[in-house]
């Protein structure tokens, strides 16, 4: 169970993306994936959601192969896009209600799972405001409330904290590995910043479409900060 | 099933208070065949003798022949407004929410064609109202056979959008659509002059307004608003729209890829 990528590659036209892939997080785990500018992170992101499907490799998500049972696997998983995915004009319940009616909820059930989303990452106040209204780490956070709705195993978060200020980022940080310590939640959480990443944290290291490394923060790094491990090891500004 | 359902209200809910939000957008879509009504057909008028052709059977004044059409211009100007949104959507990201729903994506597809044909349909009967209102106005059982024609046009160039969406990468490219889609469409068609009188100009126009699919969407409403059934222009919407649609869902394959490029 958990997340699992085998092997996988993608290529656009003649420009491989990403080059056999291949790392497994366990369930209820809070694993990192490290990578620069351009390491393949966010075409991994899209193969993962299936915003884009490949035949090299596979992948599974609680379980569920994607190719073959893209619904069931879709079903396990929450998103966090880099890019904000709210309705600005909305207020934050209808965002919720409308997201929770993609994945079939409705009437009282959609209802409670909002205000108990809202409640854990503490918005349950903003409920009634336009989302334009929200600053931007309220903003974040209500993707992040959205995204437990249905209940997923699987959350996949893609550089949620871009554009925030120190704060928020810090806020938002605690908020996901809080759910993955305390609900069992498996987390892929993309970034290029190290300080989002605790030493019991598992890391996967992607650079130009490879996979340098996978394992414990403090196996990887050994007593060194990670940043510098990380900066050795793909050259780029951490 | 069910889920299906909820998610198909919950889209069509989410286009009308996006529609309702944009006031300027609805009063444009009523201007906009309004002002063809009323200043262009007055002119037009004159210059066009109209003979007695199917669905009508007496002479008619230019500006009764020319509503079929304009409400086929509201269906078409609403499908590609919906195209213009679905890339306004995808640029900012709410389009991979619905994409990442576990729900069928071609079922997906079809909530947002069906919501943006409804909501093109409501555009629709406001115009014909104030048309009535101008003294423009057709057999009462007109209305009511209107709508199913309204409903496979309005899918029929919904879908036409869709896959015009899967394929303009950027909102800037949307001008191209303007250009080389709308406007060659509405103009080459019987929406302002019948085919026979295109013929008397040109053979080949002629026969470019036959080929049009939106020529055949816009006689399908003709007739139907005459309480007439229009058996050939029903066929040929509805391969076009099959098409359009087929065309659609093999854009957004995601085999294919949501985006050529990504980081």
């Amino acid at each position: 169970m958990g997340l699992s990528v085998r092997n996988v590659s993608y290529a656009y036209g003649e420009k491989r993306a990403l080059d056999d892939v291949s790392f497994h997080v366990s369930p209820g785990a809070f694993c990192a994936l490290l990578g620069p500018n351009g390491a393949g992170k966010s075409t991994l992101f899209s193969l993962l959601t299936r915003l884009m499907t490949t035949t090299g490799g596979m992948i599974e998500i609680a379980g569920f192969d994607i190719s073959k049972h893209p619904r069931q696997a879709l079903a396990q998983i929450g998103v966090v896009f880099q890019q904000p995915t709210l309705d600005l004009d909305l207020t934050v319940r209808r965002n919720l209600s409308y997201f929770a009616a993609l994945h079939g909820l409705s009437g009282r059930e959609a209802e409670s799972r909002i205000e108990a989303a809202l409640e854990r990452l503490d918005m349950a106040e903003r409920i009634a405001e336009r989302a334009r209204d929200l600053n931007g780490g309220h903003r974040r956070r209500l993707e992040i409330a959205r995204c437990l709705i249905h209940s997923p195993s699987v959350l996949l978060l893609d550089e949620p904290t871009v554009g925030l200020d120190a704060a928020a980022r810090t806020a938002i940080t605690k908020h996901v590995h809080d759910l993955s310590a305390q609900e069992g939640m498996t987390v892929l959480w993309a970034t290029h910043l190290t300080d989002e990443i605790s030493l019991d944290d598992q890391v996967a290291i992607l650079h130009k479409g490879r996979l340098l490394q996978q394992g414990s923060s403090h196996e990887i790094t050994n007593g060194a900060p990670l940043k510098d491990v990380f900066l050795s090891m793909t050259g780029a500004e951490a | 099933m069910r889920a299906g359902l909820i998610a198909l209200w919950a889209i069509l809910l989410r286009e009308a208070l996006r529609f309702v939000r944009q006031r300027s957008r609805f009063i444009a879509a009523l201007i906009r065949p309004l002002v063809w009504l009323i200043v262009f057909a007055a002119g037009f008028r004159a210059a066009l003798g109209l003979s007695i052709t199917p669905p009508y059977q007496t002479y008619i004044t230019y500006e009764i022949y020319i509503v079929p059409g304009l409400c086929g211009m509201i269906l078409l100007f609403n499908g590609m407004q919906s195209s213009l949104s679905l890339v306004y959507d995808r640029e900012m990201g709410s389009m991979r929410l619905l994409l990442t729903s576990p729900l069928p994506r071609w079922w997906l597809l079809f909530c947002r064609l069906l919501a943006s044909t409804t909501i093109s349909i409501l555009q629709v009967y406001t115009f014909l109202a104030v048309a009535a209102i101008y003294g423009i106005d057709m057999p009462w059982h007109g209305y009511i056979y209107a709508f199913p024609a309204l409903i496979v046009g309005g899918l029929m160039l919904g879908a036409l959008g869709l896959a015009l969406s899967s394929a303009i990468r950027q909102l800037e490219n949307f001008a191209g659509v303007m250009n080389f889609v709308i406007f060659p469409m509405f103009f080459l068609s019987s929406a302002l002059y019948p085919l026979w009188k295109m013929a008397e100009s040109s053979a080949l126009l002629r026969d470019i307004c036959a080929l049009n699919p939106f020529t055949h969407a816009v006689e399908l409403i003709r007739f139907a608003l005459y309480g007439q059934f229009n058996a050939a222009a029903l066929a040929w919407t509805v391969l076009a729209g099959i098409v359009f649609l087929g065309l659609a869902l093999w854009g957004y394959d995601p085999s294919r890829g949501m985006k050529r490029k990504a980081g």
